[in-house]
């Protein structure tokens, strides 16, 4: 396989089976599984270290998620253009980038060691949590690998003129590989491990995120439903339909 | 007016001999599965005593329930809406497991397998948790009977509110059983906590439930309910309730609880009530009047004008019929013998109690004075204080004359019937001072004492326009080896497609009978076996030769 077919697989094929495999899964899980959705919380094992972990991480990673948002969606000639020059950015981002990194890492290091040493949270953790934690413990690693190789120690890596552009040239449809093949080596393990991620993302506990409960903000406390609400969804096979009323219409034909 | 029909129960104290049948046959029923081990939808408590979880009725540490903000509105005690989000990736008020207990199993294959020896084999307790060896030291009834009261009973919530002195001398005085379940309530702190708004309240009957499918295991209804009464099944991720047994309710039939009670000391039966002013109702300042502010909101179903209104609001015509002969509208407002749970939480709780005469009797027999003479009996209940203001902090948020009121009907009628069974002369001056007559303490009498299995449940059946069983026979045909069958799917306990529930129960028996690993694999465990059929394993394999 020559240089070229490994750029566009890395770098074009992947992401897109990954972001497939994002979409569809998380459709066929809430279609098929919508009991096993859910956080799975091991609150009630271990409280003292989750108390403390959990926050922490979440609370990094929501930031971190944040800032992938500002760097990589917004092109950086929008932000030049309501004063956010260079300069400004590469410091924020790595002062900031590295609050919310040391959170994250402190937090996933008390969460991951709770797993590992709380007996009944270790016994709850299925194999599916240990496959997310490597994927997720690794993008986690490799991103602050970069950014402090690069950014805090480093010369300083200008994503925002590569990787950038080539994830909202996945976005536009127009997708560019080439921008990625210069990348610095821990920069592409970074992106490879959270593509890998975001496949296996429908299939572990993390689909909680997208039932994040904002809408609790603004329904009334009190929820009434009728039972009737509580018939299953499925459609029932032919001729096991529910009773319903004849048609009058139909009589007449007979 | 909008009313509402509420399916609620009353328990006659008096009559529960704390024999826990109810808990074993709810836990047969519901809860004997992994995950909810700890779990007791009903639970039988002594009291005085920490109950089940543990102090679970402070709720200065829990946090459940309302409280009435200075400004006169309702707020969740623990915090509102931003507070539960900010809270949400670790719940601060969120009892641990061993709140309630750790539960264990035994290992009964060394009683068949150990070695020949000297010693006998024991089968040592193990912890379900983690699998390792473990001390028993607490359950969900550890002080049952004030067995090792001396030790826990300083941390019991009520007598804590209460003097001091009390404690010590509390367990000479008195002791009674308070069974409990969800309440069902009017105003549920649990669904206002619930962020997914997976937990609702039944229009038709009022049952408070959790949607399996729509619970993302936020785990905030478990610290919202101050009674505690929903569960984290830790393993599924999701919670879990009492159901106040709906799919028997809907044929008519009493909920397992009330159907096993040894002591028939339950009640079933609808109260319309207007829900428009419930909110109002659950803001009354002065907690004391709770209750009375509760009893206004229930609406009499006598009444033509409600009548008409329930007509309106779609309330089928045989579920009035079943309002109007309610054994809960009779003991709660003809009668107003029975009182709520803890009105001070503001929940608006939907089982109610009898406050139990027989401390009082119990003290007056002891004294050598007839424990059957309303005014000796009536004077025991002034005197008797603090068993008063313990029934008090219980039922009525502290207020005495409340229960005592509820306590004198129930000497009252124990006095005027033991007149009429012993063929002596009437007196109606026992009746008048309940302010009742005579033939209302006998209707009473016959309600409370002889409780006739169809006076006691009055259960309209539910209205299933639509063939509900044809469509569960449907899917169990279907699911045959389907995905989610039996055990962990691949995202960890219970995962994978809705089951219908007939076939989820077919699967977990059969797991069950043939779980914990007994002595020869591939044999039924007998502990576990439910006597139905015979599942293969239960007999030895045969030898051949
Ligand atoms: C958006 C809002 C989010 C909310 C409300 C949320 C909430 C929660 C909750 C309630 C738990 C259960 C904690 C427990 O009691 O055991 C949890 C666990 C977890 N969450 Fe989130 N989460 C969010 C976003 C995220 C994101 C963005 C990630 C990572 C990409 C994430 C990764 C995890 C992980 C790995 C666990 C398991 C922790 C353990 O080892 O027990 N969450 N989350
Ligand atoms: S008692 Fe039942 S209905 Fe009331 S708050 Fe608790 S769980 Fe909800
Ligand atoms: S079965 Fe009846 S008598 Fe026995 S503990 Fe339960 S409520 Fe009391």
């Amino acid at each position: 396989m020559n240089g070229d077919a490994i750029t566009i697989l890395l770098w074009v094929a992947l992401p897109y089976a990954a972001f497939a495999t994002f979409v569809v899964g998380h459709v066929w899980r809430y279609r098929y599984d919508k009991f096993g959705w859910t956080t799975r919380s091991s609150q009630v094992y271990e409280n003292r270290l989750l108390r403390w972990g959990s926050p922490m991480f979440h609370l990094g990673i929501l930031f971190v998620i944040a800032g992938h948002f500002v760097g990589l969606i917004i092109p950086r000639e929008w932000l030049y253009a309501i004063g956010i020059s260079e300069e400004i950015y590469h410091i924020g981002a790595t002062v900031l980038g590295m609050a919310a990194a040391v959170l994250t890492i402190a937090g996933l290091a008390i969460l991951i060691y709770r797993r590992r040493t709380v007996g009944p949270v270790f016994l709850a953790t299925t194999v599916m949590d240990k496959v997310m934690y490597v994927f997720l413990g690794a993008t986690i690693a490799f991103g602050t690998a970069a950014t402090v190789m690069y950014q805090v120690f480093g010369p300083g890596y200008e994503y925002r003129g590569t990787i950038g552009p080539w994830f909202r040239s996945l976005i536009g449809l127009q997708p560019q590989p080439e921008l990625m093949v210069d990348a610095p080596l821990a920069f592409q393990l970074h992106v490879l491990t959270a593509t890998l991620l975001f496949a296996l993302w429908p299939f572990t506990r993390l689909v909680h995120v997208f039932s994040a409960p904002i809408g609790y903000l603004f329904r009334p406390y009190i929820v009434y439903r009728s039972r009737d609400d509580q018939r299953s969804n499925r459609k029932p096979r032919r001729g096991w339909e529910p009773i319903t009323q004849p048609d009058p219409k139909k009589l007449t034909k007979l | 007016m909008k009313v509402m029909a509420q399916m609620s129960m009353v328990m006659n104290l008096d009559k529960c001999i704390g024999c826990h049948t109810c808990s074993v046959t709810c836990k047969q029923a519901w809860t004997n599965r992994s995950g909810v081990e700890y779990v007791w939808f009903n639970n039988v408590e002594t009291r005085p005593g920490v109950g089940y979880p543990r102090g679970h009725e402070d709720q200065e540490k829990w946090g459940g329930g309302w409280v009435r903000t200075k400004g006169g509105r309702l707020k969740l005690r623990s915090g509102g809406r931003l507070k539960k989000l900010a809270t949400i990736f670790s719940n601060p008020k969120l009892p641990s497991i061993h709140d309630y207990y750790e539960p264990w199993t035994y290992d009964y294959d060394m009683l068949l397998n150990a070695p020949a020896g000297e010693h006998t084999p024991v089968a040592k307790p193990k912890s379900l948790l983690t699998g390792e060896d473990m001390k028993i030291s607490w359950s969900a009834n550890w002080d049952d009977n004030l067995g090792g009261s001396r030790e826990t009973m300083q941390d019991d919530p009520i007598l804590k509110h209460m003097s001091e002195h009390v404690a010590a001398e509390f367990e000479d005085t008195f002791m009674f059983y308070l069974p409990r379940i969800c309440e069902h309530c009017l105003n549920p702190s649990c669904v206002a906590s619930c962020p997914s708004g997976a937990m609702y309240k039944r229009v038709e009957d009022g049952i408070v439930l959790v949607d399996q499918d729509a619970c993302r295991g936020w785990r905030m209804c478990v610290s919202g309910c101050p009674y505690k009464k929903v569960y984290f099944n830790h393993k599924t991720g999701k919670a879990e309730k009492c159901t106040l047994c709906y799919p028997r309710l809907e044929v008519g039939l009493p909920t397992v609880c009330s159907e096993t009670c040894v002591g028939r000391l339950r009640y079933l039966g609808l109260v319309l009530y207007d829900a428009d002013r419930v909110a109002a109702a659950a803001t009354i300042e002065d907690e004391t009047k709770l209750l009375d502010a509760q009893r206004s909101v229930f609406l009499d179903p006598h009444d033509p004008a409600v009548v008409e209104a329930a007509r309106d609001a779609g309330i089928a015509e045989d579920w009035i019929d079943a309002a109007r002969r309610s054994p809960i509208w009779k003991l709660i407002n003809d009668y107003k013998v029975a009182l709520p749970l803890h009105p001070e939480y503001r929940t608006m709780p939907m089982v109610w109690y009898i406050p139990p005469l027989s401390p009082v009797v119990d003290v007056v027999a002891d004294s050598g004075a007839d424990g059957e003479d309303a005014r000796t009996l009536f004077a025991a209940i002034d005197r008797l204080r603090i068993p008063m203001e313990y029934l008090a902090g219980l039922f009525t948020a502290g207020d005495v004359p409340a229960v005592a009121g509820s306590l004198r009907k129930l000497a009252a009628m124990r006095s005027h019937m033991r007149n009429i069974n012993l063929g002596e002369e009437q007196d109606p001056s026992i009746a008048a001072s309940v302010e009742m007559t005579g033939t209302e303490i006998e209707e009473m009498y016959r309600l409370l004492a002889i409780a006739k299995y169809e006076e006691r449940y009055v259960i309209p059946t539910a209205h299933t326009e639509e063939a509900r069983e044809l469509e569960e026979l449907a899917c169990s045909l279907d699911y045959d080896g389907g995905p989610g069958m039996g055990g962990a799917g691949p995202f960890g306990s219970s995962s994978g497609q809705q089951v219908p529930v007939a076939v989820e129960n077919f699967h977990a028996l059969k797991n069950r009978q043939t779980a914990d690993r007994p002595s020869t694999p591939g044999r039924v465990n007998l502990l576990n076996w439910d006597g139905n059929g015979s599942p293969d394993g239960l007999f030895p394999p045969k030898e051949d030769g």
